[in-house]
Order: C-alpha cells, then sequence, then structure tokens
C-alpha cells in the first residue's frame, strides 16, 4: 500500500481495473459486463453520503477515506471455527469457500460455491440486485470472488445448514464482498443459520439474492458478530412467490458499523414475510436496520419488530418502509420498532414509512423509544434483586421478545446465546 | 419492630407526610386507613425506597436499622417488603424466573446457600397451592394478561416465599371480589406469629374483617390524627373520616 493510492470509491475502482481479468469468471462475457455496468454505476455514484435520503443517518465517510484492499490470496490451512449451531455447515474465510472446512456430507441438496459454479449460476446472478440503485450492491457486483449458492429443487426439505463467515485479519485494512444466491423451488424449505465473525480493519459487503418460489419457505437465521474494528454492510434482496414465506431474524451485535438492509418483495398472492431482529450497539458503535418492504400481490402478510439497545455513546438507526401497491388488496402489514437507550449519550433515528395505493388494506407500525422502565426496575430491587441483576433482567427480556417468535428451537437457542453473549460482554466492560 | 418518629417526605417540592410516629411492635399487625391523597401510598414508597420521594426529616427503623439509608434491594434483605396497590407488569421476564432470582438473592444476603430450579419448583408449588393459584401463572411473563385478582395474589404469593418480617399491603383489597379478598387475607393471616408484623393500608373497612389488626391508625393530610383498636375501623366506616376531621 503507497500512501498516494487512492482512497474509497476511487480506491475500490482502481481495484477493480487492476482485478478485472483475474476475478472469477473474467472469461464469461455476461459475467464481465455485469461488472462493467456495475464498476460504471459504483464510478457515478461512489460511496453514499448523508445527503441520499437512506443513508441520512449512517455515515459512511469512515469507508470512504479507507484505503482497503482485496485479500489477494486464499487463507491456507486451519481455522478456529465457532462452535457449530448445526449438523452442516458451509464456511467461508474472507468470503472465499473452504471445502476442507465445511461439513457437507449428507446435506439433501447441492451446495455450490459461486466462484466454482459460476456457468450454473448464470441465469440467477443479479437477477435480483440493483447496482444502478444501491451503491454496495455495485460494489459488490464489481468485485465479488465467491459466495454461496443453494439451488434447491422443489419439494425438498432442506433442514438446517449453517453459513459461516470469518474474516481473518492480514495485519492491513482489507475488504471483501461474497455474494450469495439463495433459490428454493416450489415447495422446498431450508433453514439457514448464518453467522458472521471477524477481525481487523474489514469492510465485509455481503450481497444476497434470495428466491423463494411458490409455496417455499426459507428462515434466515443471521448472527453479525463481528468486532468493534470491522464495518458490516449488508444487503439482502429477497422475492416471495405465491403461498411461500421469508422469515429473516438478525442479531447484530458487533462491528464498528454495522447496515442491515434488505430488500423484500412479495409477488405472489398469500406470501408471506417476517422481518425480526435485535441491533445492538456499545460505545463508539454505530448500527443500523433498513428495511423496505413491496406488497406487489394481494392477500400477502408481513412482520416486522426490530428491536435496539443501546449503551454509551452509540448511534442506532431503524428505518423501514412498506409500499403497498396498487394490486396489493387485504394487505396485512405490522411494524414495529423498539428502543431500549441505556446511556444518555446513545442516539436512536426510528423512520418507519408507509406508501399505500391499494384501498383494502391493514397496515400499522409504530415506534417506541426510552430508558428502562423505571417502575420495573423499582418492582424487582423492592424483592431484593441487586441494581445491576434487575437491569440485566429487562434488557434480557426486552432482547428476547425480538426472538420469541422463532419457531425452530435450533435457531431460536443460537440467537438468544448471541443477545446473552453481547449483554454479558456489556456488563464485563461496565 | 417498626418505628417511625417524625417522618416527613415530600415530591415535586410538596410536602405529603407532615410528621408520621408510628410503631408497629413485632408480631402485630397495624391498619392505616384514610381518605384518597391522604399519603397512604406515600408512606408505602417512602418504607419501601421508590425514587422521586424526598425524604427532608425524620426516621424509620425496622429492628432498630435505619431504613430510609438503604437501596431497595438493602431494606427487602432487612426484612421488609411491599406488597403493591398497582403490580408491575414485566413481559418477556418469567413469572418463575423473577421469583427463584428475588428469593435466591435474599438467600445469597442472608448468607444461605440458593435453591436450584427443583428446589425452587417444590416450594413455590406448595405456597401456590395454599394461595388457590394454577401452577401455569409460573410459566407466565410477571403479571402479564393476570387479572386484578391474579395480581394481588401473585403479591401474596411472593410474600409467602421470601417470608419478609415486616410486610407492608398497600390497599391489596382493591379490585379484589370477595373470593378473591378472602384468599389474599388468609395468606396474610398464615404469616402472622411472633416473627412478622404487617402494616396494611387501606381505604375500606371490608379487608379488616378478613386480616383483623391489632390496631388501626388514621391517616389525614399527612399525619396520624387518630389511633384506636379494631372497632376504629367500623366507626370509620360508619361515620366516614369526616367525624374525625372534626375531632381532630
Amino acid at each position: 500500500m503507497t500512501a498516494n493510492a487512492p482512497a474509497g470509491a476511487a480506491g475500490f475502482l482502481a481495484r477493480y481495473e487492476g482485478l478485472k481479468d483475474h476475478l472469477p469468471g473474467a472469461r464469461k462475457p455476461w459475467l464481465n459486463t455485469l461488472r462493467a455496468d456495475a464498476a460504471a454505476h459504483f464510478a457515478a455514484r461512489g460511496f453514499p453520503t448523508r445527503r441520499v435520503e437512506q443513508w441520512k443517518y449512517t455515515d459512511l465517510g469512515p469507508i470512504a477515506q479507507a484505503h482497503f484492499a482485496e485479500p489477494l490470496t486464499m487463507v491456507e490451512g486451519a481455522i478456529a471455527l465457532p462452535v457449530p449451531n448445526a449438523p452442516h455447515r458451509a464456511v467461508f474465510v474472507d468470503g472465499r469457500f473452504r471445502g476442507d472446512l465445511s461439513t457437507l456430507d449428507g446435506v439433501p441438496y447441492r451446495v455450490l460455491s459461486l466462484a466454482r459454479d459460476l456457468a450454473e449460476a448464470e441465469p440467477h446472478l443479479g437477477a435480483l440486485a440493483r447496482p444502478e440503485s444501491e451503491p454496495l450492491a455495485a460494489l459488490n457486483t464489481m468485485l465479488f470472488e465467491d459466495g454461496l449458492f443453494l439451488d434447491i429443487p422443489e419439494g425438498v426439505e432442506g433442514g438446517l445448514l449453517e453459513l459461516v463467515s470469518i474474516a481473518v485479519d492480514p495485519g492491513r485494512p482489507f475488504a471483501f464482498h461474497p455474494r450469495h444466491l439463495i433459490r428454493l423451488g416450489a415447495g422446498a424449505s431450508l433453514t439457514l443459520i448464518e453467522t458472521a465473525t471477524g477481525r481487523g480493519q474489514c469492510l465485509h459487503n455481503p450481497v444476497f439474492e434470495i428466491a423463494v418460489a411458490e409455496g417455499a419457505t426459507l428462515t434466515h437465521g443471521r448472527m453479525l458478530q463481528e468486532e468493534a474494528t470491522v464495518f458490516h454492510l449488508s444487503t439482502i434482496y429477497a422475492t416471495i412467490a405465491a403461498g411461500g414465506s421469508y422469515d429473516n431474524f438478525t442479531v447484530a451485535a458487533g462491528a464498528r458499523l454495522t447496515r442491515n438492509e434488505i430488500h423484500a418483495a412479495l409477488t405472489g398472492p398469500k406470501a408471506a414475510c417476517h422481518m425480526n431482529g435485535a441491533q445492538m450497539a456499545a460505545d463508539g458503535q454505530h448500527v443500523d436496520t433498513t428495511t423496505a418492504l413491496d406488497h406487489a400481490a394481494p392477500d400477502c402478510a408481513s412482520r416486522q419488530t426490530y428491536k435496539t439497545v443501546l449503551t454509551g455513546r452509540s448511534r442506532g438507526v431503524f428505518q423501514g418502509k412498506i409500499h403497498v401497491h396498487q394490486i396489493a388488496q387485504r394487505t396485512d402489514g405490522y411494524q414495529m420498532n423498539q428502543a431500549l437507550l441505556l446511556s444518555d449519550e446513545a442516539e436512536i433515528d426510528s423512520k418507519p414509512q408507509l406508501e399505500i395505493y391499494a384501498d383494502d388494506v391493514k397496515c400499522s407500525h409504530g415506534a417506541t423509544v426510552g430508558a428502562l422502565d423505571a417502575d420495573s426496575l423499582f418492582y424487582l430491587r423492592s424483592r431484593g434483586i441487586p441494581e445491576a441483576e434487575a437491569k440485566a433482567m429487562l434488557v434480557e427480556a426486552f432482547l428476547h421478545e425480538a426472538v420469541e417468535t422463532v419457531t425452530d428451537e435450533t435457531l431460536r437457542g443460537a440467537l438468544t446465546r448471541a443477545l446473552d453473549n453481547w449483554w454479558s460482554r456489556q456488563g464485563a466492560a461496565a | 419492630m417498626l418505628r417511625i418518629e417524625g417522618l416527613t417526605a415530600e415530591i415535586d417540592g410538596k410536602e405529603i407526610l407532615k410528621g408520621i410516629d408510628l410503631e408497629v411492635p413485632t408480631g402485630e399487625v397495624h391498619a392505616i386507613m384514610g381518605p384518597n391523597g391522604s399519603g397512604k401510598s406515600t408512606l408505602s414508597y417512602v418504607l419501601s425506597g421508590r425514587e422521586g420521594y424526598e425524604v427532608t426529616g425524620g426516621s424509620a427503623t425496622l429492628n432498630g436499622v435505619d431504613v430510609l439509608a438503604m437501596e431497595p434491594e438493602e431494606r427487602a434483605a432487612a426484612g421488609l417488603f411491599l406488597a403493591f396497590q398497582y403490580p408491575v407488569e414485566l413481559p418477556g421476564v418469567g413469572n418463575a424466573t423473577f421469583l427463584r432470582t428475588a428469593l435466591n438473592a435474599l438467600r445469597r444476603a442472608k448468607g444461605e446457600s440458593e435453591l436450584d430450579a427443583m428446589q425452587f419448583l417444590k416450594l413455590a408449588r406448595e405456597r401456590m397451592k395454599a394461595l388457590s393459584m394454577p401452577e401455569d401463572m409460573l410459566k407466565r411473563g410477571v403479571n402479564v394478561g393476570f387479572s386484578g385478582g391474579e395480581k394481588k395474589r401473585n403479591e401474596i404469593l411472593q410474600m409467602a416465599l421470601l417470608q419478609p418480617s415486616m410486610a407492608i399491603l398497600d390497599e391489596t383489597d382493591s379490585g379484589l371480589d370477595i373470593d378473591a379478598l378472602k384468599i389474599v387475607a388468609d395468606g396474610v393471616n398464615a404469616m402472622r406469629g411472633p416473627g412478622f408484623s404487617a402494616l396494611v393500608i387501606t381505604h375500606y373497612q371490608r379487608l379488616l374483617d378478613y386480616i383483623v389488626p391489632d390496631r388501626v391508625h388514621v391517616l389525614m393530610q399527612g399525619r396520624i390524627v387518630k389511633s384506636g383498636g379494631p372497632e376504629l375501623a367500623k366507626e370509620l366506616e360508619a361515620q366516614g373520616y369526616a367525624s374525625v376531621q372534626a375531632a381532630a
């Protein structure tokens, strides 16, 4: 890294120019076109600034000024893996698939690596992502090297699969942009449990393209637990066809800056989407959940419940947009976001947004912001429970509510552990 | 024994308690009656340490120990218990977890060993049976979705588990039908004995038919204006507080 190498967007564009003949699929014209178009979009817009409405509360300045580089070589050898949450798991290190670390024997469908199986991905890659409107998706498309690729056939019960992402600190700022394609055929099902851990000066910029076909069910649990030096910017695009459902539960409990952005579209009648999560930040951290939900078909239901807990000098953001198209009669939409501020220096920005163009619609949203309830705290203490323990009980209760609708016990257990781990670390730091 | 001397307290600069003198000897149950706004609930909150109440003078000791200087949890460990007029709902906090945490916190404070889940459940089931409480109330969130009567029974259950030496019952009869009132009264009467005192705060005489007090005190405008035996409660019921005020 030389001192006068360009930073931020220009740096990434320069990396793309230098790497484009070596990136996976460099000899595939369709992919070259996709990447080149994305590069043009990224060159035109750069990193979003706070002047862009969807980025008003989250400042990417620190990323735009940093010199990140994509790791050029594969991390080899043994890596300390987190405790498994499921019998099968696909492991990615710095965004690259590591078959030798993965446990995939007996999985009732093929688990593919995007880099290895690009030819099969051609009809699907880029089908949902919108590099023209989301610069981070453009950056990802321009530079992705690998990702999880699942194409679960019609009617297959996929059971549980864990997607493990580990970032290994090379001792200098680095970035990786995994591209995950998850496709469920009609009536298929899968519970995907994702864990992200990592350390070092790192930008983790995954993009998911998720297609749930008629009557299929995808449960997607995410535990973002990277260290407080990491920038985590994820963008999920999901479409849910008639009678299908996509349930996303995200615990954002790490990273210096987290953006959890989800674009979901209900495209067929009686499709359902649940988006729930708990996001937590301590001193110096920033956490942002931004959802955009399109009700584009009649008789669909959506539920969103997000919880935010902030301590120290930290900042949280929730933006949730529900767009009910004219055709989407009898839409049943609900959105709730609740924030608990445990310090006077914490700040939450909350922006629910409903756009309704159909007339027969049930749609509600709500937001609460507050400190721990003094009456509740007094009630517990009056029973002899010491103040710190009483506070912990109330914070845990607040957070656990976010995951109590998760029906899969394995997933709920994993999410609950992630919540409790975060909270116990706060206790240790206090 | 609870001894209160010259206790004055205010909320937001407004004096509510204007010099309370009161003694509840060990083993006795006393009632405090008074009209709305006389300071009954303020007295219970000041004694249990709720924030927002400023003690401006006087003292309150439990078995010789100054309770006003203690944190709420220390007061509980010293043997004080407040049955709330409006028990708080705690969504997401399981009733069993809450009760066990409280019981073990007090046992820890006393240097006793903590109860494990099985030991606790055995004890809790026993106490709940005596209060005609359905067992599923242990599994629910604390007071969440409880009826008024269930909330008050849950207060008495906490008292039965925590075994305080001094209980303050703040309008425990409010919102109870006659069956629930009897159950609650039986719960309190079962605790009576040489190691237990209680201060029963009530607006109506009705509860005192079931929890017969050793003494009755009338609280008006922040002061105890009259004290007497259980017959005083009946007098008040018949003649109203105005008669006491006129005499005072």
